[in-house]
C-alpha cells in the first residue's frame, strides 16, 4: 500500500515540489512516510526500430538501427520478438536501470565486434514486471504503433510516479487514501485541495420503481444505491492500472477497478452488484445463527446473529463491509451494476471479519469510523467513472437510507491553551494560518475559538487538546522548548516492598549469583514441577502456544532449563538467581507473590592453579541462605528443618524447610538423583512472605567485662539423632549462663560404633556482672552431660 | 693495681666480637666475658683484694669494660636478629603474580540495570517507584484507559484474556497509573514510575516477545506543558546515552495521552549522520509520550479543569539492546550463558 504523487497532484500540485523533502515535512507533522521511491528513469524513450538485421558473429543476435528521437542509434538486441518497425522502449547510454537494490548502468558496448549503444528494454529489465519464464519469453515490452518517438517511456505509459510507503498511527489510517493525504500535503504546503470531478449525465428513466430498499438493523448508518446500466466491461485505462498497482490492488477490469479507485481516492469502499441478477430489491438485516452465503472466493460461509447481510429479500447477496455473494458480483457478461455505497457499525464488521478470516481493503475502512459526505460523494464519483471508462448511462436518483448524525463538532479553545499545554509560543496568528490549512473553519472573538471539525476527521474528538495536537503537530514540535516541571520538590521513594526486593538481589549478587529472567508462561506439564504450596493455577483463555499456556507458580523449572543449557555448553559452575512475581487463584481472586530462586552447582570457590576447591554441598546452599536471612536482620529467628513435604524434585534426605517466626516460606536441597545426575542444589522462598516478619531497629551492646569460661564435650549418639536437637536441650539446661554453644567437630569412623555418630560441642559461660567460679560452672556442665546421655542414651568420647 | 688486667681485656674486647655470625656464638662471648665465671665477672669480684684508696678506680676500670661489652653485644645481637627476620622473610617469597582467589561477582539482568538507573535518576526528581500487577482487570489496563471495549487495541488478537473479558495479562504498565491516580483520589499530585512485566500476543522472534518489560512515568500537577515532558525526556536520554544525545518529539498516537509524541534521541553511533543503526534517518525512537488525555484524567477522578499532566513509556527491552548492543530481544529470557552473564557483573558509571 503506497500513495501516488502523480494521483495526489490530481488534487493538490506537488509537481514542483523536491518530493523527499515533501515526504520529511509531512512526517514531522505526524503522517509517517517511511520510504520514498522514484520509479522514474532518465534516459529511457521511446523508440522505433528502423532496420533489424542478423549479426555477423551470431546466430540468434540482431543489429538494429532505431529511431530514438534526435538520433538513430545502432543497438545489438537479443530478443526473439525484434523486427523493423516495432515501437520499443530504448535505455541509452547513461540510463541507470534498477538491479536489485543498485543500480545498473547502460553504456556503449561492443558485442562480438559490433557496436552497441544502447538496449531495448523488456518490462522486468525496468522493474515493473517481475522475472519469470513467462516474461523473459515475452521478449521486448512491444509499444503501441501510434507510440511518439523520442518521449520518456514512463512518461509515455503514466508510470513515471513517485510513491510514498506509509507507517500510520492507528488514529490516522485515513491517510492511505489519496483524498485525506492530499488535505495533510495541502496543510503542509500551504496550499488548497480540489475535489474530483463527479459530475455524469442522467437518464429520464428514475431509480423509483427499479429498486426498493429496506434497512431493519440500527447497525447500517447510512446505505445508498444507484444504477449504471450498459456498461462494457474491458481492461482498464493505463493510469487506472498503474495506480492501483501502486496501492497494491490487482486490477481486474475497468468496472471492478473503478469501485476500487474510487474507494482509494476517498476511503469509502463500494459494492457493485450485477443488478440483473439481484433484481428490484434491497433488504439489509442482521444474519441469523447458522445462516450460510457462497461468498466470491467459492466458500460456504457460516454466519452469525452478529454479520450484516444484503439480502435481496430472502437469498443473502453479499456479507457487509466484508465479501460480496458468489452469484451477485461483476462478471464479464454484467451489463447493470446496482452501486452500493454505505456505512456501517465499524465494531460488528471488524468482529465479522476476523471471524471469516476475510480481511480486506474494503473492510479495514469499514472497520474504522467514515465520512457521510464522502459515502455520497464516492457513490457520484464512481458514477462519474463509469460513464468516462465503462461507457455507462447513469440511472437517475438514488435510493438512500440515512440515520446518521451531522451535528458538526465544534470545539472551544483559547490562545491561552496552546500556550500553556504545548510548552511554545504560539500566536494569534499562528493559530489562524494553520486551521486555515488544515480546512478548519473557526471563529474567533479576543482569543477564543471555536472550531468546527470537518467531518472528514473523524479521528478528532470534541476536546480543545485534539485541537492544540493539530496546531502544535504543524506549527512542529522542535519548538518546544525543553523545561523541568516548576512542581514542589520531594523525594522519591520505592513503595511497598521494592527496596526489600533490591536488597535481596543485590545480596544474592555480592554472594556470588547472577541474575537472570525466564518467562511467566510455562507449560501445564512444567507448571506442575515443584509443587510447594499451589494454589489452583491461572491458565490463559486463548494460549497460542502450549508451552505458553499457564502462569507459574514456581520459577525453579525455568531456573534449571538455563541450568541444563549451561551444563550442554560445558559451563560446570553455575550461580543463578531470579525474582519473579508468580500468580494463582485462591477463592476467587488472583493472588501474587514474589519469589526468590537460586541454583548452585559446581565450584563456589575455586583456583586452578593450586588445586584450591570449594564444592557446592548441602552446606554451602544453607550458608548462602543463612547469610541471606541474617543479613535481612532475621538472626535467630528462622529454623532450617528436614522436611518430608517437599516437592517429589527434592532429595528427601537433603534437604530443610525455611522456618520464619514459625511460618515456612520455602524450602532449599539437592536435587533429587530421578531429576538430574548432577549435584545441583536448588532454594526456592516467598520473598512476599519473607517481607512480612519486620526487623527491630539495631542496638549496641556492651562486651563483657568479666572473664568467661569454656568447657568441651564430645558425645556420641545414634547417627539419627539431629546436631540441632542437642543444642537445644544443651541450651535449655544451660540456663541463661550458657551464652554460647558451637559444634566443632563431627565424626564417624572406625573409632567409635558403626551406627554411631561423635559430635564435639565448645560450651562458653558467662555472667556479665560478676566473675565465674569453675565450681558452678562444672555443676551445670555435668548437669548437660547427665541430661544429653540419659535423655539420648548418648556416652562421652575420650572419658 | 690490676690495670694490665683491665687493659687486656680491654684489648681483648676489640676483636671478640668479629665474626659473629650467630646467636649461639654470641651467647659463648657472653659467657666468655660477663658470664657466672666470666672474665670481667671474675675480675669485678677481686674488688675485696684491692685497697680502699684504688677502689673507686678499679671499680670504673671494671664498668668501662662492662660498657663495652654491653655496647658490643647489643649491636651484634640487634643485627643478627633483624638477620633471622630477613632471612625468613626471603623464605616466604611468592609468586605474587599468580590469580587471586575470590568468590566470582554475580551480575544483574541488563533490564535489571537499565531498571536501576532509570530509578535513580528519576527518583532523585521526585518519582516514587510503583508497582502492580501482572495479572489486571481490564478496567485498568483498556476500560479507564479511553479503549473502550471493542476498540481494536485490545483485541484478544493481541492481549492474553484469563477470565472472560474481565482479566487479563497487562499488555502495558499503564494500569499501574489507573491504580495510583484512584488511590489518590483526584486530589493529590502524582510523580510515579512503573517499571514492569508486560504481555502481548506476539509470535518470539528477533525483535518480538510474548513478555516484555516497560517503564512508564506519570506526572499529575497543574500547569504541566509538553516542554516539561521534554525536559524530563532530555535528562533521560542524556543519562542512557550520553551528553552528547539531542532529543525530538514527533507527533504520534496513544488513546491515553492527546497531544502524544514519539521521542527521539539523535542516534549515538553515528551522532546523527545516518547510519544502518538508526536507518539512515540520525534518529532512534526511544518511547512513547505526550498529555494525559483528559477522558483518562476525568476516569480517574481527577477533575481536567484544575489537573494535567504528562506520562511516558519506554519498552525496556529496547533501551537495553541500543545501549548494550544486543541484537535478538529472546537474549533477555532464554539461553542465558554464564559467560555472556558475566559482562554485566560490572558497574558502568
Amino acid at each position: 500500500m503506497a500513495i501516488s504523487l502523480n494521483w495526489i497532484n490530481d488534487y493538490v500540485s506537488v509537481k514542483d515540489e523536491d518530493k523527499v523533502a515533501l515526504a520529511n515535512k509531512i512526517t514531522k507533522a505526524g503522517i509517517n512516510i517511511e520510504m520514498v521511491k522514484d520509479t522514474a528513469i532518465d534516459n529511457l524513450v521511446v523508440g522505433e526500430v528502423l532496420e533489424c538485421t542478423n549479426h555477423p558473429d551470431s546466430d540468434h543476435l540482431k543489429v538494429c538501427k532505431v529511431n530514438v528521437g534526435k538520433d538513430v542509434l545502432q543497438i545489438v538486441c537479443g530478443a526473439s520478438n525484434v523486427r523493423a518497425q516495432l515501437k520499443v522502449i530504448v535505455a541509452l547510454p547513461g540510463c541507470l536501470l534498477p538491479d536489485g537494490d543498485k543500480k545498473f548502468e547502460i553504456k556503449k558496448s561492443n558485442i562480438r565486434g559490433v557496436e552497441s549503444n544502447g538496449m531495448l528494454c523488456a518490462l522486468f529489465e525496468l522493474g515493473l514486471e517481475e522475472k519469470t519464464e513467462e516474461t523473459y519469453s515475452k521478449g521486448i515490452c512491444e509499444l503501441p504503433s501510434d507510440a511518439p518517438v523520442g518521449e520518456n517511456a514512463l512518461e509515455y505509459l503514466g508510470i513515471a510516479d513517485t510513491t510514498y510507503e506509509l507507517d500510520l498511527n492507528p488514529n490516522r489510517t485515513d491517510c492511505n487514501n489519496h483524498i485525506p493525504f492530499a488535505y495533510e500535503v495541502a496543510a503542509v504546503l500551504k496550499k488548497q485541495v480540489t475535489l474530483p470531478d463527479v459530475s455524469f449525465k442522467e437518464l429520464d428513466e428514475t431509480i423509483d420503481n427499479q429498486v426498493t430498499l429496506d434497512v431493519t438493523t440500527p447497525n447500517v448508518y447510512m446505505y445508498n444505491l444507484m444504477i449504471a446500466k450498459d456498461v462494457k466491461i474491458k481492461e482498464s485505462p493505463k493510469f487506472i492500472k498503474h495506480r492501483l498497482e501502486v496501492a497494491g490492488v490487482r486490477s481486474i477490469n475497468n468496472v471492478v477497478d473503478i469501485s476500487n479507485y474510487v474507494m482509494l481516492e476517498y476511503g469509502q469502499p463500494l459494492h457493485f452488484f450485477d443488478k440483473d441478477v439481484v433484481g428490484d430489491k434491497i433488504v439489509v438485516r442482521m444474519a441469523k445463527d447458522g445462516e450460510k452465503i457462497i461468498t466470491l472466493d467459492k466458500e460456504e460461509r457460516d454466519l452469525i446473529k452478529d454479520d450484516i447481510l444484503i439480502t435481496d429479500g430472502n437469498t443473502p447477496l453479499c456479507v457487509a463491509g466484508v465479501m460480496g455473494g458468489l452469484n451477485s458480483g461483476i462478471t464479464e457478461s454484467t451489463k447493470n451494476i446496482l452501486i452500493e455505497s454505505a456505512m456501517f457499525n465499524p465494531y460488528n464488521i471488524r468482529y465479522t471479519s476476523i471471524r471469516l478470516g476475510l480481511r480486506s481493503e474494503a473492510s479495514l475502512r469499514f472497520e474504522k469510523p467514515l465520512n457521510y459526505e464522502y459515502c455520497l460523494l464516492a457513490l457520484k464519483r464512481a458514477c462519474h467513472l463509469l460513464e468516462k471508462y465503462a461507457d455507462a448511462k447513469i440511472v437517475k436518483g438514488s435510493v438512500s437510507y440515512d440515520k446518521v448524525d451531522k451535528t458538526p463538532k465544534v470545539i472551544k479553545v483559547t490562545l491561552k491553551d496552546f500556550n500553556s499545554i504545548l510548552g511554545m509560543k504560539v500566536e494569534d496568528n499562528d493559530v489562524k494560518v494553520t486551521l486555515t490549512n488544515l480546512g478548519f473553519t473557526y471563529h474567533e472573538e479576543n482569543g477564543e475559538y471555536e472550531v468546527e471539525v470537518p467531518n472528514r476527521r473523524q479521528d478528532i474528538y470534541p476536546q480543545k487538546e485534539d485541537i492544540i495536537e493539530e496546531v502544535g503537530r504543524l506549527m512542529g514540535y522542535d519548538n518546544i522548548k525543553p523545561t523541568l516541571p516548576l512542581i514542589r520538590t520531594k523525594k522519591g521513594v520505592y513503595r511497598d516492598n521494592i527496596k526489600f526486593r533490591k536488597i535481596v538481589s543485590k545480596r544474592m549478587r555480592t554472594l556470588g549469583f547472577n541474575e537472570i529472567r525466564t518467562y511467566t508462561l510455562i507449560s501445564e506439564e512444567d507448571a506442575s514441577r515443584y509443587s510447594y504450596k499451589f494454589n489452583t493455577p491461572i491458565k490463559l483463555l486463548k494460549p497460542m502456544l502450549k508451552e505458553r499456556s499457564i502462569i507459574r507458580q514456581s520459577l525453579l523449572n525455568s531456573i534449571m532449563e538455563v541450568v541444563n543449557y549451561n551444563l550442554n555448553k560445558k559451563n560446570k559452575d553455575i550461580y543463578l538467581y531470579e525474582i519473579a512475581n508468580v500468580y494463582s487463584e485462591v477463592n476467587n481472586e488472583y493472588v501474587e507473590d514474589t519469589k526468590l530462586a537460586f541454583v548452585m552447582t559446581g565450584k563456589y570457590l575455586s583456583n586452578t592453579w593450586n588445586s584450591l576447591n570449594y564444592n557446592t554441598d548441602f552446606y554451602l546452599i544453607k550458608g548462602v541462605l543463612e547469610n541471606l536471612l541474617e543479613y535481612l536482620g532475621l538472626t535467630n529467628r528462622y529454623s532450617l528443618k528436614l522436611s518430608e513435604n517437599l516437592p517429589k524434585e527434592i532429595h528427601p534426605k537433603i534437604n530443610s524447610e525455611i522456618i520464619v517466626d514459625g511460618a515456612s516460606v520455602g524450602y532449599f536441597g539437592k536435587l533429587h538423583p530421578n531429576v538430574t545426575k548432577e549435584d545441583i542444589y536448588v532454594c526456592e522462598l516467598s520473598l512476599t512472605s519473607l517481607f512480612t516478619h519486620k526487623t527491630s531497629d539495631i542496638k549496641y551492646s556492651e562486651l563483657n567485662k568479666y572473664p568467661t569460661i569454656e568447657k568441651d564435650v564430645a558425645f556420641v549418639v545414634d547417627k539419627s539423632v539431629l546436631a540441632e536437637d542437642l543444642v537445644k536441650d544443651i541450651k535449655a539446661c544451660g540456663g541463661k549462663l550458657l551464652t554460647n554453644i558451637k559444634i566443632f567437630d563431627v565424626y564417624t569412623g572406625d573409632k567409635i560404633e558403626e551406627n554411631k555418630k561423635s559430635i564435639a560441642y565448645n560450651l562458653t559461660f558467662e555472667d556479665k556482672t560478676r566473675t565465674l567460679t569453675e565450681e558452678e560452672v562444672m555443676t551445670i556442665f555435668n548437669k548437660i552431660i547427665d541430661n544429653i546421655c540419659h535423655k539420648y542414651n548418648a556416652t562421652i568420647r575420650d572419658k | 693495681m690490676y690495670n694490665d688486667e683491665i687493659n687486656k681485656i680491654k684489648k681483648e674486647l676489640e676483636t671478640a666480637f668479629n665474626d659473629i655470625t650467630t646467636k649461639e656464638a654470641l651467647d659463648a662471648v657472653k659467657q666468655v666475658y660477663i658470664g657466672k665465671n666470666g672474665k670481667v665477672t671474675e675480675l669485678g669480684s677481686k674488688i675485696k683484694d684491692v685497697p680502699n684508696e684504688a677502689k673507686k678506680e678499679f671499680g670504673i676500670g671494671v664498668n668501662e669494660l662492662k660498657n663495652i661489652f654491653n655496647e658490643n653485644y647489643e649491636k651484634i645481637s640487634k643485627d643478627l636478629e633483624e638477620k633471622i627476620v630477613n632471612e625468613k622473610l626471603n623464605k616466604e617469597a611468592i609468586d605474587v603474580s599468580l590469580p587471586g582467589t575470590h568468590i566470582e561477582v554475580g551480575s544483574a539482568h541488563p533490564l535489571e540495570r537499565i531498571i536501576e538507573s532509570l530509578e535513580n535518576l528519576l527518583m532523585s526528581m521526585g518519582y516514587d517507584v510503583v508497582e502492580g500487577p501482572e495479572v489486571e482487570k481490564d478496567l485498568y489496563n483498556f476500560e479507564l484507559l479511553n479503549l473502550p471495549k471493542g476498540h481494536p487495541a485490545r483485541d484478544a488478537q493481541d492481549t492474553f484474556y484469563i477470565k472472560g473479558d474481565e482479566y487479563l495479562l497487562r499488555s502495558q504498565t499503564s494500569p499501574v497509573q489507573v491504580r495510583e491516580m484512584l488511590r489518590c483520589g483526584g486530589s493529590e499530585p502524582i510523580r510515579i514510575i512503573c517499571p514492569g512485566k508486560t504481555y502481548r500476543r506476539d509470535e518470539d522472534d528477533a525483535t518480538h516477545s510474548h513478555e516484555f518489560t516497560q517503564m512508564e512515568g506519570l506526572l499529575v500537577d497543574k500547569d504541566i506543558t509538553l516542554g516539561d515532558l521534554k525536559g524530563t525526556f532530555e535528562e533521560v536520554a542524556k543519562m542512557l546515552f550520553g551528553e552528547a544525545r539531542e532529543t525530538r518529539f514527533r507527533p504520534s498516537f496513544y488513546p491515553f495521552t492527546e497531544p502524544s509524541v514519539e521521542m527521539d534521541i539523535s542516534c549515538f553511533n553515528c551522532n546523527g549522520k545516518g547510519c544502518s543503526l538508526c536507518k539512515g534517518t540520525g534518529w532512534i525512537t526511544v518511547g512513547g509520550a505526550g498529555m494525559v488525555n483528559p477522558i483518562v484524567l476525568k476516569n480517574c477522578g481527577y477533575d481536567p479543569n484544575i489537573w494535567n499532566g504528562f506520562a511516558f513509556g519506554f519498552g525496556l527491552e529496547r533501551l537495553a539492546m541500543l545501549k548494550y548492543g544486543i541484537s535478538d530481544i529472546r537474549t533477555f529470557y532464554v539461553n542465558h550463558d554464564i559467560r555472556t552473564l558475566k559482562d554485566f557483573d560490572r558497574r558502568e558509571y
